[in-house]
């Protein structure tokens, strides 16, 4: 026995050590690498598998259109199990090999983007963290190497309030607001976001907390019925938030009254609910469906060649899917960008692929030329704004799919974005950075 | 005051469905002694399993019956390949072996059928009794009072079971002392495997209701947790207590999560909800305090 | 032949007691010791510091705390992690609260909050054992996340709750460099190591153990009950404490309290009973098997699917990682259901007597 387990640890150290050692050499002249850790089991697997799928997908359908003006694409996941620890241990393995030439890192974690903040920093690795992650990484001169981008927490909650101010003609005033939300700091960063806005529209917001997991929310609803809200906003994730909607409806509170945010307004969430969450509305800062030209393509392109990501292919065109070309497409623009300055065919290395997503410009006119007009919102970055637009959809669940309701909306940047600013300063203050001087960046 | 009561009984029929899954632990340990972590894995792969065949084209009770069958199959390996082989060891290390399995099932379970996740239709709607909601303004859902109702046959049935037949006796026997019920030869792995089926039954049932009302997906196996506090106050032996424990936990528990909090609030200044993770372990705790072994559990009787 | 104590006579009660009687044991650990202080920063590279040997060693700590409880005091406890988020808050707040604090005496300090707390949710092993114990050691989980989330104070009001720990320095040195990072975890940890080492052989481990076999037994051979079960939950969590003050400082950089959570402290009693109940080095052998065979199958597993073109996309391969954990687990424990470290044990019988085992 004992020599089977010394063979063992033998041949792990030994297979360790091969990996570790062959990971330089892998990378080749002109190639952009990806590390993309993912997250395909445990509680939110079915999430990660939606979105990452499409994430590679658009990696995939790049490369076969000969890449970034001939720069192949390569890329290799680690699984996170949507675990912090892991999730490091996924970065430490794979950023050596992304030194070179990298793509921007999407996690799709909260907890894990606050843990490579400031690792990405130090190792200078471009981190994404779209619609999640440390949220007053909004303001570049703090955090050159972090991008929210397309928008945030904080901007939606505000984009959300101002549809719902819309959709009462114009005044809250009055008006009772539930936001009951996933208690971790998820649902936590708008609070400070949403309190701004209540005193601004003179509403009145009444916070409830559902403890992790929220399978059980009897008691919230409870309370809910209670105070007879005009509205609830709903920020769950997993589980959450398909226990809110048949909790609401065994609760009798109206469907078309609740709005979720963009991790609580995917077909994963909806689905399993079934009627429960019929006129259910959230926020999304992309479309869903096949309609749009480029997921159409990927999946004519792709899976056609036999070269896709998902056994299931009934995940196309979902919610979460099209978030991960979005993500895709996005990182892949800002590469280009950065190629258009620093030269074209060539790989990007770290700090010029930062510079591209600074200054990233992805017009009306561009996204039409992919292919995805409508998908996404455009996105024009710079050092003081690395959210770079600010905008979501309102849609709604027909029982059968998302219906867009609106066009983008736009959060109260004038109320938000000091709030983001005002963060940062204090993180640069306990973390002794000295932020960048913004107008001498271009 | 009717607040009150309609929170109170939202919670008791709550607290059922945590006593079903609670079932499932006792019916275990009280035959083997172990404390099975997989209870939860088990529930899990039990739901996936019937909507599986469902979408295979299955009627629901064939997938019922089918599924029945796969959890009786991942019993049987399980007393074959694992129990089977710990005969005699320390408990600590059986109930590592189980999670293990969770492990396993974890991963097997999204393997077999995929990690989407699914809608579960049984033919009940998760909605107020109208009824009630006009006479008296309280929110009584059919769907908890169906599954409160099929919980409560679930335990008559299992306690009429251990009492009464040939089979119960063996496993009473069995729990009380692996190597003296083998000495008079009753055949320790036939009973090991069957209480594992019986066991994958009962988290069939669970989880056909906990998927029903919150979708199938890997977060079924959290309902674990909400057993655990339900256990240790009704004790680990005992099937009727871990339906009076599960009414206990979800009455108080929901009460708590209502009147505790504005009174933190009061104090503190904050918002403070969000209880219900820990409080049924705390409040289980407390209890424990006074008796130690459990509202029904055995007393232990320690001699030097 | 190689591992043979024939002949080491010992003259002195104080050559009798030491820690390590037979000289292989000491030529090895000073081997090791060696080996870990020079050797390995000097070669390792930071993937290895910073992913693989600085938690190793964290976790040992962890996994040495909880040990200390359950292995060898006889108390199954479920809230080790909570106890780690007591020592990583702790520690960030004396640190960010009081001007000038040394970094080492705010882990200490940390770690003694950590006691205290573990004190206060040890009381109930007085009245309530086994299974039992471990289920109600579960409030202590809950309820201390809890409270981390909702007082706004402790995490020095940051709007998420997340908080961001500032950089180690001592005596003015930073220590920035993983090598600096690793070699401040692994100095604290031998230490520790050495210390719990020491104190499980001395009156109170003693104590600790005759209170495990038998509670009742040990109280009527006048072993204090009180004393030593409450002892066992100070220093176990006094431990844990040091080891999530050094979990959020040395390692994350940034923790939520969420991250302290219940599958973390499952995450370390399996390493104690994977590595071996009651045994300083099982919780080592086990903090590396539950660390590192994970990422060892995430390695190996894309590799072996692609040598033998299986047609295998990446969720079928994360799910064998866990059924292959899983199993492995299992396997363990029917080969050896003691633990790594009684396989250690045995080999080193075996070795006491080759060549020659008649």
């Amino acid at each position: 026995m004992i020599k089977r387990f010394k063979q063992l640890t033998l041949a792990t150290s030994v297979a360790v050590a091969c990996f570790a050692g062959a990971l330089p050499a892998a990378q080749a002249a002109e190639e952009q690498f990806f590390m993309i850790p993912s997250y395909r089991v445990g509680p939110y697997g079915a999430n990660g598998q939606s979105f990452y799928g499409g994430f590679i997908d658009y990696l995939t359908y790049v490369n076969m259109k000969g890449g970034i003006d001939g720069v192949q694409i390569t890329w290799e996941e680690c699984e996170t199990e949507y675990n912090n620890a892991k999730g490091v241990e996924c970065y430490e393995r794979l950023k050596s090999k992304a030194q070179k030439a990298p793509g921007p890192i999407h996690t799709m974690s909260t907890g894990i983007s606050y843990a490579l903040v400031d690792k990405s920093a130090a190792d200078k690795l471009p981190l994404a963290m779209m619609g999640y992650g440390l949220t007053s990484a909004v303001d570049g001169s703090v955090f050159p190497w972090a991008f929210p981008l397309v928008t945030t927490y904080q901007m939606q909650a505000s984009a959300i309030i101002k549809f719902l101010k819309d959709k009462e003609k114009g005044s809250l005033e009055g008006k009772k607001i539930v936001y009951l939300y996933h208690d971790s700091a998820y649902g936590k960063e708008p609070i400070l976001a949403l309190e701004a806005e209540s005193r601004l529209n003179k509403f009145t917001l009444v916070q409830i907390p559902v403890a992790h997991p929220g399978n059980e929310q009897g008691a919230q609803w409870q309370r809910i019925r209670q105070e007879k809200p005009d509205y609830v906003i709903l920020w769950g994730w997993g589980v959450m938030n398909m226990t809110a909607l048949n909790t609401a409806q065994k609760m009798g509170y109206p469907r078309e009254r609740m709005i979720g945010s963009w991790w609580a307004g995917s077909e994963e969430d909806v689905i399993p609910a079934g009627d429960a969450a019929k006129g259910y509305m959230s926020a999304t800062w992309n479309v869903a469906g096949k309609g749009v030209p480029l997921i159409a393509d990927i999946e004519k392109t792709v899976y056609g060649a036999g070269k896709g990501n998902l056994k299931d292919t009934s995940k196309i065109g979902t919610i979460l899917y099209n978030r991960g070309v979005s993500a895709a497409v996005l990182s892949v623009e800002a590469i280009r960008t950065a190629q258009a300055k620093f030269g074209k065919g060539k790989a990007m290395g770290p700090e010029q692929v930062r510079w591209g997503l600074e200054n990233l410009n992805l017009t009306e006119a561009r996204l039409k030329q992919l292919g995805a007009t409508g998908l996404l919102p455009e996105v024009k970055t710079s050092c003081n704004n690395h959210e770079g637009s600010g905008k979501v959809k309102i849609q709604q669940w027909d029982g059968t799919k998302w219906v867009p309701l609106t066009d983008w909306i736009e959060g109260n940047k004038a109320l938000i974005h000091p709030l983001f600013m005002a963060d940062a300063q204090k993180y640069a203050k306990e973390k002794g950075i000295t932020p960048r001087d913004c107008s001498k960046e271009k | 005051m009717q607040f009150f009561l309609e929170v109170l009984i939202g919670g008791l029929l709550s607290g059922v469905m945590y006593s079903l899954v609670a079932l499932g632990f006792v019916l275990i340990f009280k035959a083997s002694g172990v404390f099975n972590f997989a209870q939860g894995a088990m529930v899990f792969f039990a739901a996936l399993s019937l909507v599986g065949c469902m979408e295979k084209g299955a009627p629901l009770w064939l997938a019922f019956i089918l599924a029945f069958g796969i959890m009786t199959l991942l019993g049987i390996a399980t007393e074959k390949f694992v129990l089977r082989k710990m005969v005699n060891q320390p408990p600590i290390s059986l109930f590592m072996a189980t999670i293990g399995l969770a492990f396993f099932i974890e991963g097997l379970a999204p393997l077999l059928w995929g990690n989407a996740v699914r809608r579960l239709d049984i033919g009940l709607v998760d909605e107020p009794i109208p009824w009630i909601l006009e006479h008296w303004n309280m929110v009584i859902s059919k769907f908890d009072l169906v599954a409160a109702g099929l919980a409560l046959a679930l335990v008559a049935v299992l306690a009429l079971f251990f009492q009464y037949t040939r089979v119960g006796r063996a496993l009473r026997a069995v729990a009380d002392d692996h190597q003296a019920a083998l000495s008079i030869g009753i055949p320790l792995q036939h009973i090991w495997a069957l209480v594992w089926a019986v066991a994958g039954f009962v988290a069939l049932v669970a989880g056909m209701l906990w998927g029903a009302r919150n979708g199938v997906q890997f977060a079924l196996t959290f309902t674990a947790l909400k057993a655990l506090p339900v256990l240790i106050l009704g004790g680990f032996t005992s099937v009727p207590g871990a339906i009076v424990g599960g009414l206990i936990i979800g009455g108080t528990e929901k009460l708590a999560e209502i009147y505790i909090p504005p009174v933190m609030s009061g104090i503190f200044g904050g918002n403070f909800g969000g209880i219900e993770g820990w409080f049924p372990y705390v409040m289980a705790l407390l209890f424990l305090l006074v008796r130690p072994e459990g509202l029904f559990g055995e007393k232990h009787i320690d001699r030097v | 032949m190689i591992y043979r104590e024939t002949g080491q006579f010992k003259t002195s009660y104080a050559a009798d007691q030491q820690i390590f009687p037979i000289r292989q044991d000491r030529i090895g650990i000073a081997i090791l010791l060696a080996f870990a202080f020079v050797v390995v920063p000097l070669t390792a590279g930071n993937y290895w510091f910073n992913a693989i040997l600085i938690p190793f060693l964290i976790f040992s700590l962890a996994a040495l705390g909880l040990n200390i409880l359950t292995g060898y005091a006889g108390q199954l406890s479920l809230g080790s992690a909570a106890f780690m988020a007591v020592g990583a808050y702790a520690a960030y707040n004396f640190q960010v609260r009081i001007e000038g604090m040394p970094v080492l005496l705010s882990f200490i300090l940390a770690g003694l909050t950590a006691a205290g707390v573990g004190i206060l949710f040890g009381l109930p092993s007085l009245r309530i054992k086994g299974f039992y114990l471990a289920v109600a050691t579960l409030a202590a989980q809950f309820f201390i996340v809890w409270c981390l989330t909702k007082f706004p104070y402790l995490s020095n009001y940051s709007a998420s709750g997340v908080i961001s720990v500032p950089n180690v320095e001592i005596l003015g040195y930073t220590f920035d460099t993983p090598q600096s990072r690793y070699l401040l975890v692994l100095s604290i940890v031998s230490l520790m190591a050495l210390l719990a080492k020491n104190m499980v052989r001395s009156s109170t481990g003693r104590a600790w153990m005759a209170v495990r076999d038998m509670d009742v037994a040990a109280e009527v051979i006048g072993i204090r009950l009180m004393r030593t079960k409450l002892l066992a939950f100070a220093i176990s969590s006094f431990y844990c404490g040091v080891a999530g003050a050094l979990y959020a400082f040395c390692y994350l950089g940034s923790v939520e309290p969420d991250g302290f959570s219940l599958d973390l402290s499952f995450k370390i009693l399996f390493m104690i009973i994977v590595g071996g109940v009651g045994s300083i080095l099982g919780s080592f052998l086990g903090a590396a098997f539950i660390l590192l065979v994970p990422i060892f199958l995430d390695i190996v597993l894309p590799w072996l699917s692609e040598l033998l073109h299986l047609p295998v996309d990446s969720a079928t391969v994360s799910h064998m990682q866990l059924m292959v954990f899983g199993e492995l687990i299992m396997f363990f424990l029917i080969v050896e259901p003691h633990g790594l470290a009684r396989l250690w044990q045995i080999g080193k019988e075996k070795l006491r007597l080759w060549p020659f085992p008649h």
